[in-house]
Protein backbone atom coordinates (compact mmCIF):
# COMPACT_ATOMS: atom_id res chain seq x y z
CA UNK A 1 0.00 0.00 0.00
CA UNK A 2 1.16 3.37 -0.92
CA UNK A 3 0.13 6.90 -0.21
CA UNK A 4 -0.87 9.70 -3.03
CA UNK A 5 -1.64 13.06 -2.61
CA UNK A 6 -3.13 16.10 -4.54
CA UNK A 7 -2.89 19.47 -3.18
CA UNK A 8 -5.03 22.60 -4.54
CA UNK A 9 -6.13 25.91 -3.86
CA UNK A 10 -8.83 26.56 -1.24
CA UNK A 11 -10.81 28.07 -4.12
CA UNK A 12 -9.95 29.67 -7.67
CA UNK A 13 -12.19 32.06 -10.06
CA UNK A 14 -13.64 30.73 -13.30
CA UNK A 15 -10.98 31.32 -15.76
CA UNK A 16 -7.50 31.70 -13.71
CA UNK A 17 -4.88 28.73 -13.99
CA UNK A 18 -4.53 26.65 -11.10
CA UNK A 19 -1.55 24.65 -9.69
CA UNK A 20 -1.65 21.30 -9.24
CA UNK A 21 0.54 19.43 -6.88
CA UNK A 22 0.75 15.80 -7.11
CA UNK A 23 3.22 12.97 -4.64
CA UNK A 24 3.15 9.58 -4.89
CA UNK A 25 4.92 7.40 -2.16
CA UNK A 26 7.06 5.28 -4.48
CA UNK A 27 10.11 4.04 -4.54
CA UNK A 28 11.27 4.13 -8.50
CA UNK A 29 13.78 1.44 -8.32
CA UNK A 30 15.97 2.18 -10.89
CA UNK A 31 16.37 -1.36 -12.28
CA UNK A 32 20.42 -0.36 -12.28
CA UNK A 33 21.28 -1.26 -8.29
CA UNK A 34 21.73 -4.53 -6.42
CA UNK A 35 20.74 -5.86 -2.73
CA UNK A 36 23.68 -6.64 -0.40
CA UNK A 37 24.07 -9.71 -1.65
CA UNK A 38 24.91 -8.70 -5.33
CA UNK A 39 21.83 -9.06 -6.68
CA UNK A 40 20.14 -7.10 -9.34
CA UNK A 41 16.85 -5.35 -7.63
CA UNK A 42 14.04 -5.16 -10.72
CA UNK A 43 13.30 -2.09 -12.37
CA UNK A 44 10.28 -1.07 -10.94
CA UNK A 45 8.83 2.39 -11.74
CA UNK A 46 5.61 4.44 -11.91
CA UNK A 47 4.87 3.60 -15.26
CA UNK A 48 2.58 6.15 -16.11
CA UNK A 49 0.44 8.75 -14.03
CA UNK A 50 -2.58 10.56 -15.69
CA UNK A 51 -5.35 13.51 -14.04
CA UNK A 52 -8.52 13.66 -15.00
CA UNK A 53 -11.13 16.60 -14.27
CA UNK A 54 -14.44 16.02 -14.07
CA UNK A 55 -13.31 13.08 -16.35
CA UNK A 56 -11.51 14.38 -19.06
CA UNK A 57 -7.85 14.32 -19.02
CA UNK A 58 -5.80 17.23 -18.47
CA UNK A 59 -2.45 16.02 -17.63
CA UNK A 60 -0.25 12.15 -18.19
CA UNK A 61 2.91 11.47 -17.71
CA UNK A 62 5.38 8.89 -18.66
CA UNK A 63 8.26 8.16 -15.92
CA UNK A 64 10.78 5.89 -15.71
CA UNK A 65 14.13 5.76 -13.74
CA UNK A 66 15.22 9.09 -14.36
CA UNK A 67 12.58 9.91 -11.56
CA UNK A 68 13.61 10.48 -8.24
CA UNK A 69 11.89 7.94 -5.50
CA UNK A 70 8.28 9.58 -4.10
CA UNK A 71 8.12 11.77 -7.37
CA UNK A 72 6.37 15.21 -6.77
CA UNK A 73 5.20 17.29 -10.02
CA UNK A 74 3.52 20.22 -10.71
CA UNK A 75 1.14 21.42 -13.66
CA UNK A 76 -1.16 24.10 -14.31
CA UNK A 77 -4.81 23.62 -15.84
CA UNK A 78 -7.16 26.42 -16.27
CA UNK A 79 -10.29 26.23 -14.49
CA UNK A 80 -13.88 25.96 -15.78
CA UNK A 81 -16.68 24.06 -13.38
CA UNK A 82 -16.31 23.00 -9.88
CA UNK A 83 -15.69 19.58 -9.91
CA UNK A 84 -13.19 16.54 -8.75
CA UNK A 85 -9.70 16.11 -9.89
CA UNK A 86 -8.91 12.58 -10.22
CA UNK A 87 -5.01 10.97 -10.32
CA UNK A 88 -4.26 7.38 -11.24
CA UNK A 89 -0.84 5.72 -11.54
CA UNK A 90 0.44 2.46 -12.40
CA UNK A 91 3.53 1.06 -11.66
CA UNK A 92 6.31 -1.98 -13.68
CA UNK A 93 4.62 -4.54 -11.56
CA UNK A 94 1.04 -3.96 -12.32
CA UNK A 95 0.58 -2.02 -8.71
CA UNK A 96 -2.15 0.98 -9.04
CA UNK A 97 -2.66 3.95 -7.39
CA UNK A 98 -5.52 6.88 -6.84
CA UNK A 99 -5.74 9.41 -5.22
CA UNK A 100 -8.60 12.83 -6.03
CA UNK A 101 -9.43 16.06 -4.34
CA UNK A 102 -12.16 18.55 -5.10
CA UNK A 103 -11.76 21.87 -7.02
CA UNK A 104 -14.07 24.65 -5.78
CA UNK A 105 -14.62 27.53 -8.90
CA UNK A 106 -16.41 30.59 -7.89
CA UNK B 1 31.76 23.07 35.11
CA UNK B 2 32.13 19.62 32.94
CA UNK B 3 35.78 17.94 33.98
CA UNK B 4 36.87 15.60 32.15
CA UNK B 5 39.81 13.02 32.55
CA UNK B 6 41.60 12.07 28.79
CA UNK B 7 43.60 8.82 29.76
CA UNK B 8 45.24 7.12 27.04
CA UNK B 9 46.16 3.39 26.70
CA UNK B 10 48.92 2.61 23.88
CA UNK B 11 47.97 -1.36 23.13
CA UNK B 12 51.06 -2.17 20.65
CA UNK B 13 50.35 -0.80 17.42
CA UNK B 14 46.85 -1.29 17.12
CA UNK B 15 46.54 1.61 19.46
CA UNK B 16 43.01 1.86 20.94
CA UNK B 17 42.74 5.63 22.87
CA UNK B 18 39.91 6.01 25.54
CA UNK B 19 38.18 8.96 26.23
CA UNK B 20 36.62 8.73 29.36
CA UNK B 21 34.33 10.87 30.72
CA UNK B 22 34.30 11.24 34.84
CA UNK B 23 31.10 12.12 35.52
CA UNK B 24 29.54 12.23 38.77
CA UNK B 25 25.75 12.13 39.94
CA UNK B 26 23.27 11.15 36.75
CA UNK B 27 23.43 13.66 34.15
CA UNK B 28 24.13 17.00 35.83
CA UNK B 29 28.31 16.81 35.20
CA UNK B 30 27.48 15.04 31.49
CA UNK B 31 28.05 17.54 28.52
CA UNK B 32 25.99 18.57 25.43
CA UNK B 33 26.53 21.31 23.20
CA UNK B 34 24.38 24.69 24.76
CA UNK B 35 22.67 26.23 23.11
CA UNK B 36 21.11 22.79 21.16
CA UNK B 37 20.71 23.49 17.75
CA UNK B 38 18.42 21.39 15.56
CA UNK B 39 20.34 19.10 12.71
CA UNK B 40 17.59 21.46 10.46
CA UNK B 41 19.92 24.72 10.77
CA UNK B 42 22.89 22.23 9.02
CA UNK B 43 21.09 21.25 6.22
CA UNK B 44 20.63 23.31 3.24
CA UNK B 45 17.56 25.87 2.36
CA UNK B 46 16.23 23.59 -0.59
CA UNK B 47 15.83 20.86 2.42
CA UNK B 48 15.09 23.11 4.56
CA UNK B 49 11.92 24.47 2.22
CA UNK B 50 11.47 20.32 2.24
CA UNK B 51 10.43 20.33 5.64
CA UNK B 52 8.84 23.07 6.23
CA UNK B 53 6.16 22.62 3.90
CA UNK B 54 4.17 19.17 4.51
CA UNK B 55 2.80 19.02 1.03
CA UNK B 56 5.99 18.54 -0.53
CA UNK B 57 7.94 17.30 2.38
CA UNK B 58 8.18 13.21 1.34
CA UNK B 59 8.39 12.47 4.96
CA UNK B 60 5.10 13.54 5.47
CA UNK B 61 3.70 10.71 2.98
CA UNK B 62 5.48 7.90 6.16
CA UNK B 63 2.61 9.89 8.35
CA UNK B 64 0.02 9.75 6.05
CA UNK B 65 0.56 6.06 5.75
CA UNK B 66 0.49 6.21 9.33
CA UNK B 67 -2.92 7.39 9.94
CA UNK B 68 -4.13 4.44 7.73
CA UNK B 69 -2.32 2.32 9.57
CA UNK B 70 -3.70 3.98 12.99
CA UNK B 71 -7.20 2.75 11.71
CA UNK B 72 -6.62 -0.76 10.31
CA UNK B 73 -7.44 -3.67 12.87
CA UNK B 74 -5.02 -6.35 13.31
CA UNK B 75 -5.13 -9.86 15.60
CA UNK B 76 -8.06 -12.26 16.90
CA UNK B 77 -10.19 -9.25 18.57
CA UNK B 78 -10.02 -7.17 15.33
CA UNK B 79 -8.23 -4.19 17.65
CA UNK B 80 -6.81 -1.11 15.82
CA UNK B 81 -4.77 1.26 17.47
CA UNK B 82 -7.81 3.92 17.37
CA UNK B 83 -9.76 1.37 19.40
CA UNK B 84 -8.27 1.65 22.53
CA UNK B 85 -6.16 5.37 21.56
CA UNK B 86 -9.08 7.00 19.86
CA UNK B 87 -8.02 10.67 18.61
CA UNK B 88 -4.56 10.24 18.10
CA UNK B 89 -4.00 14.31 18.18
CA UNK B 90 -4.91 13.41 22.46
CA UNK B 91 -3.27 10.18 23.27
CA UNK B 92 -0.33 10.61 21.30
CA UNK B 93 0.30 14.07 22.40
CA UNK B 94 3.77 14.26 23.82
CA UNK B 95 4.78 10.73 23.44
CA UNK B 96 7.44 10.94 21.31
CA UNK B 97 9.13 13.67 23.28
CA UNK B 98 9.67 12.21 26.33
CA UNK B 99 10.84 8.21 25.31
CA UNK B 100 12.67 6.66 25.35
CA UNK B 101 10.87 5.49 28.65
CA UNK B 102 11.24 2.17 31.08
CA UNK B 103 8.54 -0.14 30.67
CA UNK B 104 6.92 -0.86 33.85
CA UNK B 105 6.82 -3.62 35.46
CA UNK B 106 9.11 -4.82 32.60
CA UNK B 107 12.03 -2.67 33.43
CA UNK B 108 12.86 -2.61 29.40
CA UNK B 109 14.09 0.33 27.75
CA UNK B 110 11.19 1.07 25.16
CA UNK B 111 11.67 4.03 22.04
CA UNK B 112 8.59 4.59 20.26
CA UNK B 113 8.99 1.70 18.03
CA UNK B 114 9.61 -0.94 20.89
CA UNK B 115 6.49 0.55 22.67
CA UNK B 116 3.72 0.54 19.61
CA UNK B 117 5.69 -3.50 18.56
CA UNK B 118 4.88 -3.75 22.44
CA UNK B 119 1.27 -2.86 21.42
CA UNK B 120 1.17 -5.43 18.33
CA UNK B 121 2.03 -8.58 20.10
CA UNK B 122 0.45 -7.45 23.93
CA UNK B 123 -2.25 -5.86 23.26
CA UNK B 124 -3.67 -6.45 19.68
CA UNK B 125 -1.83 -10.24 19.50
CA UNK B 126 -0.97 -9.70 16.24
CA UNK B 127 3.10 -10.25 15.10
CA UNK B 128 5.54 -7.36 15.52
CA UNK B 129 6.39 -5.13 12.78
CA UNK B 130 10.36 -5.87 11.56
CA UNK B 131 12.21 -2.90 12.66
CA UNK B 132 12.72 -1.02 9.46
CA UNK B 133 9.28 -2.23 7.86
CA UNK B 134 7.27 0.21 6.42
CA UNK B 135 4.67 -0.07 8.85
CA UNK B 136 6.64 0.27 12.18
CA UNK B 137 8.05 3.46 10.50
CA UNK B 138 4.58 4.95 9.60
CA UNK B 139 3.38 4.39 12.21
CA UNK B 140 6.34 5.92 14.23
CA UNK B 141 6.21 8.92 12.00
CA UNK B 142 2.34 9.52 12.81
CA UNK B 143 2.68 9.04 16.36
CA UNK B 144 5.62 11.36 16.23
CA UNK B 145 3.82 14.31 14.18
CA UNK B 146 1.41 14.45 17.15
CA UNK B 147 3.90 15.59 19.35
CA UNK B 148 5.59 18.33 16.62
CA UNK B 149 7.20 21.36 17.82
CA UNK B 150 7.02 20.36 21.71
CA UNK B 151 10.25 20.67 23.36
CA UNK B 152 12.05 17.34 23.78
CA UNK B 153 12.17 16.46 27.31
CA UNK B 154 13.69 12.72 28.28
CA UNK B 155 13.26 12.53 32.31
CA UNK B 156 16.69 11.04 34.01
CA UNK B 157 16.18 9.35 36.98
CA UNK B 158 17.10 5.94 39.43
CA UNK B 159 15.56 4.34 36.81
CA UNK B 160 16.69 4.72 33.97
CA UNK B 161 20.20 6.13 35.17
CA UNK B 162 22.06 2.75 34.18
CA UNK B 163 21.10 2.99 30.76
CA UNK B 164 21.56 6.30 30.34
CA UNK B 165 25.66 6.66 31.71
CA UNK B 166 26.06 3.33 29.21
CA UNK B 167 24.42 5.63 26.44
CA UNK B 168 26.72 8.53 27.51
CA UNK B 169 29.51 6.18 27.36
CA UNK B 170 29.09 4.98 24.22
CA UNK B 171 29.16 8.44 22.81
CA UNK B 172 32.74 9.57 23.97
CA UNK B 173 34.20 5.89 23.46
CA UNK B 174 36.51 5.92 20.15
CA UNK B 175 35.76 3.09 17.88
CA UNK B 176 36.67 1.87 14.25
CA UNK B 177 39.18 1.54 12.19
CA UNK B 178 38.72 5.73 11.66
CA UNK B 179 39.29 5.56 16.61
CA UNK B 180 36.66 8.10 16.53
CA UNK B 181 33.92 8.68 18.91
CA UNK B 182 30.79 10.78 18.21
CA UNK B 183 31.78 13.48 20.34
CA UNK B 184 34.89 13.78 17.94
CA UNK B 185 32.31 15.24 15.74
CA UNK B 186 28.93 15.90 16.55
CA UNK B 187 30.58 17.71 19.75
CA UNK B 188 34.48 19.11 18.49
CA UNK B 189 33.29 19.60 15.11
CA UNK B 190 29.60 20.92 14.06
CA UNK B 191 29.40 23.24 11.83
CA UNK B 192 32.40 22.03 10.24
CA UNK B 193 32.24 19.88 6.46
CA UNK B 194 32.94 16.77 6.35
CA UNK B 195 33.13 15.72 2.48
CA UNK B 196 29.39 17.02 1.73
CA UNK B 197 28.06 17.43 4.77
CA UNK B 198 28.09 19.73 7.08
CA UNK B 199 28.33 18.24 10.41
CA UNK B 200 25.45 18.70 12.88
CA UNK B 201 25.46 18.32 16.91
CA UNK B 202 23.75 15.28 16.15
CA UNK B 203 20.45 15.80 17.67
CA UNK B 204 17.32 13.31 17.25
CA UNK B 205 14.68 15.44 17.55
CA UNK B 206 13.62 14.81 13.19
CA UNK B 207 13.65 11.17 13.54
CA UNK B 208 12.65 8.81 11.66
CA UNK B 209 13.23 11.21 9.00
CA UNK B 210 13.38 11.17 5.07
CA UNK B 211 17.18 11.24 4.10
CA UNK B 212 17.87 12.25 0.73
CA UNK B 213 20.71 10.15 0.48
CA UNK B 214 18.80 7.09 1.27
CA UNK B 215 15.91 8.22 -1.08
CA UNK B 216 13.70 6.70 1.74
CA UNK B 217 12.20 7.29 5.32
CA UNK B 218 14.28 5.67 7.64
CA UNK B 219 14.65 5.19 11.93
CA UNK B 220 16.93 6.85 13.96
CA UNK B 221 18.44 3.66 13.91
CA UNK B 222 19.55 3.25 10.64
CA UNK B 223 20.84 6.54 10.87
CA UNK B 224 22.96 5.72 13.68
CA UNK B 225 24.07 2.39 12.05
CA UNK B 226 25.04 4.78 8.99
CA UNK B 227 27.20 6.78 11.46
CA UNK B 228 28.95 3.91 13.00
CA UNK B 229 29.69 2.83 9.09
CA UNK B 230 31.12 6.06 8.65
CA UNK B 231 33.74 5.25 11.32
CA UNK B 232 34.33 1.62 10.31
CA UNK B 233 32.87 -0.01 13.33
CA UNK B 234 30.83 -2.86 13.67
CA UNK B 235 27.21 -2.05 13.39
CA UNK B 236 24.75 -3.10 15.94
CA UNK B 237 21.34 -4.18 15.08
CA UNK B 238 18.76 -1.96 14.70
CA UNK B 239 16.83 -2.15 18.03
CA UNK B 240 19.61 -3.15 20.17
CA UNK B 241 20.15 -2.53 23.97
CA UNK B 242 23.52 -0.53 22.49
CA UNK B 243 21.15 1.91 20.20
CA UNK B 244 18.81 1.98 23.01
CA UNK B 245 21.14 3.10 25.42
CA UNK B 246 22.51 5.63 22.62
CA UNK B 247 19.24 6.82 22.17
CA UNK B 248 18.10 7.85 25.51
CA UNK B 249 21.42 9.48 25.80
CA UNK B 250 21.00 11.66 22.67
CA UNK B 251 17.44 12.27 23.67
CA UNK B 252 18.66 14.45 26.65
CA UNK B 253 21.41 15.70 24.61
CA UNK B 254 18.59 16.89 21.97
CA UNK B 255 16.24 18.44 25.42
CA UNK B 256 14.76 21.47 24.62
CA UNK B 257 14.62 21.27 20.78
CA UNK B 258 11.22 21.07 18.81
CA UNK B 259 9.98 17.26 17.77
CA UNK B 260 10.24 17.84 13.93
CA UNK B 261 9.26 14.41 13.20
CA UNK B 262 8.93 12.95 10.58
CA UNK B 263 11.95 15.50 9.71
CA UNK B 264 13.62 15.70 6.29
CA UNK B 265 17.49 15.68 5.97
CA UNK B 266 20.22 15.33 3.26
C1 LIG C 1 33.34 11.28 11.43
C2 LIG C 1 32.35 12.12 12.00
C3 LIG C 1 31.16 11.45 12.67
C4 LIG C 1 31.17 10.57 13.73
C5 LIG C 1 32.38 10.02 14.45
C6 LIG C 1 29.79 10.32 14.04
N1 LIG C 1 28.96 11.01 13.20
FE1 LIG C 1 26.97 11.21 13.39
N2 LIG C 1 26.91 12.28 11.69
C7 LIG C 1 28.01 12.67 10.96
C8 LIG C 1 27.56 13.36 9.77
C9 LIG C 1 28.46 13.95 8.70
C10 LIG C 1 26.16 13.37 9.82
C11 LIG C 1 25.18 13.97 8.79
C12 LIG C 1 25.10 15.46 8.96
C13 LIG C 1 24.61 15.83 10.31
O1 LIG C 1 25.44 15.90 11.24
O2 LIG C 1 23.39 15.96 10.52
C14 LIG C 1 25.78 12.72 11.06
C15 LIG C 1 24.47 12.60 11.53
C16 LIG C 1 24.13 12.14 12.78
C17 LIG C 1 22.82 12.23 13.37
C18 LIG C 1 21.59 12.83 12.72
C19 LIG C 1 21.48 14.33 12.95
C20 LIG C 1 20.32 14.93 12.22
O3 LIG C 1 19.86 16.01 12.63
O4 LIG C 1 19.84 14.35 11.24
C21 LIG C 1 22.89 11.66 14.61
C22 LIG C 1 21.76 11.51 15.61
C23 LIG C 1 24.24 11.20 14.78
N3 LIG C 1 24.98 11.53 13.67
C24 LIG C 1 24.71 10.51 15.89
C25 LIG C 1 25.97 9.96 15.97
C26 LIG C 1 26.38 9.03 16.99
C27 LIG C 1 25.50 8.52 18.13
C28 LIG C 1 27.69 8.72 16.74
C29 LIG C 1 28.59 7.74 17.49
C30 LIG C 1 28.19 6.36 17.39
C31 LIG C 1 28.10 9.48 15.58
N4 LIG C 1 27.02 10.19 15.11
C32 LIG C 1 29.37 9.49 15.06
C33 LIG C 1 29.33 12.48 11.29
C34 LIG C 1 29.76 11.70 12.34
C1 LIG D 1 -6.10 -3.34 23.52
C2 LIG D 1 -5.77 -1.94 23.67
C3 LIG D 1 -4.58 -1.37 22.90
C4 LIG D 1 -4.32 -1.47 21.55
C5 LIG D 1 -5.09 -2.21 20.48
C6 LIG D 1 -3.15 -0.66 21.33
N1 LIG D 1 -2.69 -0.15 22.50
FE1 LIG D 1 -1.15 1.15 22.73
N2 LIG D 1 -1.39 1.12 24.75
C7 LIG D 1 -2.41 0.46 25.42
C8 LIG D 1 -2.25 0.68 26.85
C9 LIG D 1 -3.16 0.13 27.94
C10 LIG D 1 -1.09 1.47 27.01
C11 LIG D 1 -0.47 1.97 28.33
C12 LIG D 1 0.75 1.18 28.68
C13 LIG D 1 0.46 -0.23 29.09
O1 LIG D 1 -0.47 -0.48 29.84
O2 LIG D 1 1.21 -1.13 28.65
C14 LIG D 1 -0.59 1.75 25.67
C15 LIG D 1 0.51 2.53 25.40
C16 LIG D 1 0.89 2.96 24.13
C17 LIG D 1 1.92 3.93 23.85
C18 LIG D 1 2.75 4.69 24.89
C19 LIG D 1 1.95 5.86 25.38
C20 LIG D 1 2.65 6.65 26.46
O3 LIG D 1 2.06 7.65 26.89
O4 LIG D 1 3.75 6.29 26.89
C21 LIG D 1 2.02 4.05 22.49
C22 LIG D 1 2.97 4.95 21.71
C23 LIG D 1 1.03 3.15 21.92
N3 LIG D 1 0.37 2.50 22.94
C24 LIG D 1 0.83 2.97 20.56
C25 LIG D 1 -0.06 2.05 20.03
C26 LIG D 1 -0.16 1.78 18.61
C27 LIG D 1 0.61 2.50 17.51
C28 LIG D 1 -1.11 0.80 18.47
C29 LIG D 1 -1.55 0.12 17.18
C30 LIG D 1 -0.51 -0.61 16.46
C31 LIG D 1 -1.59 0.47 19.81
N4 LIG D 1 -0.92 1.24 20.72
C32 LIG D 1 -2.56 -0.48 20.08
C33 LIG D 1 -3.42 -0.24 24.84
C34 LIG D 1 -3.54 -0.56 23.49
Amino acid sequence: MSVAKISLPKSVNRGESVAVRVAIQHPMETGYRVDNKGKLILKNTVREMNCLYNGALVFSAEMGSGIAANPYLLFYLVAKDSGLIQLNWVDDAGVKGTASALLTVV
Amino acid sequence: MVSFIFIMFGLGWGVSSFLICIADEGPKRAKRPQPPRSGIEFVSPEIRAFQEDDFSSPAMLWATRGEHLWQETAGPRGESCQSCHHDAAQSMKGVSARYPKIDEPSGALLNVEARINRCRTEKQKAAAFAYDSESLLALTAYVGLQSRGMEMKVTIDEKNKARFESGQRLFSTRIGQMNLACTNCHDDNYGRKLLNDTISQGHINAYPAYRIEWQDFGSLHRRLRACFYGVRAQLPTAGSDELLDLELFLAWRSQGLPVETPGVRR
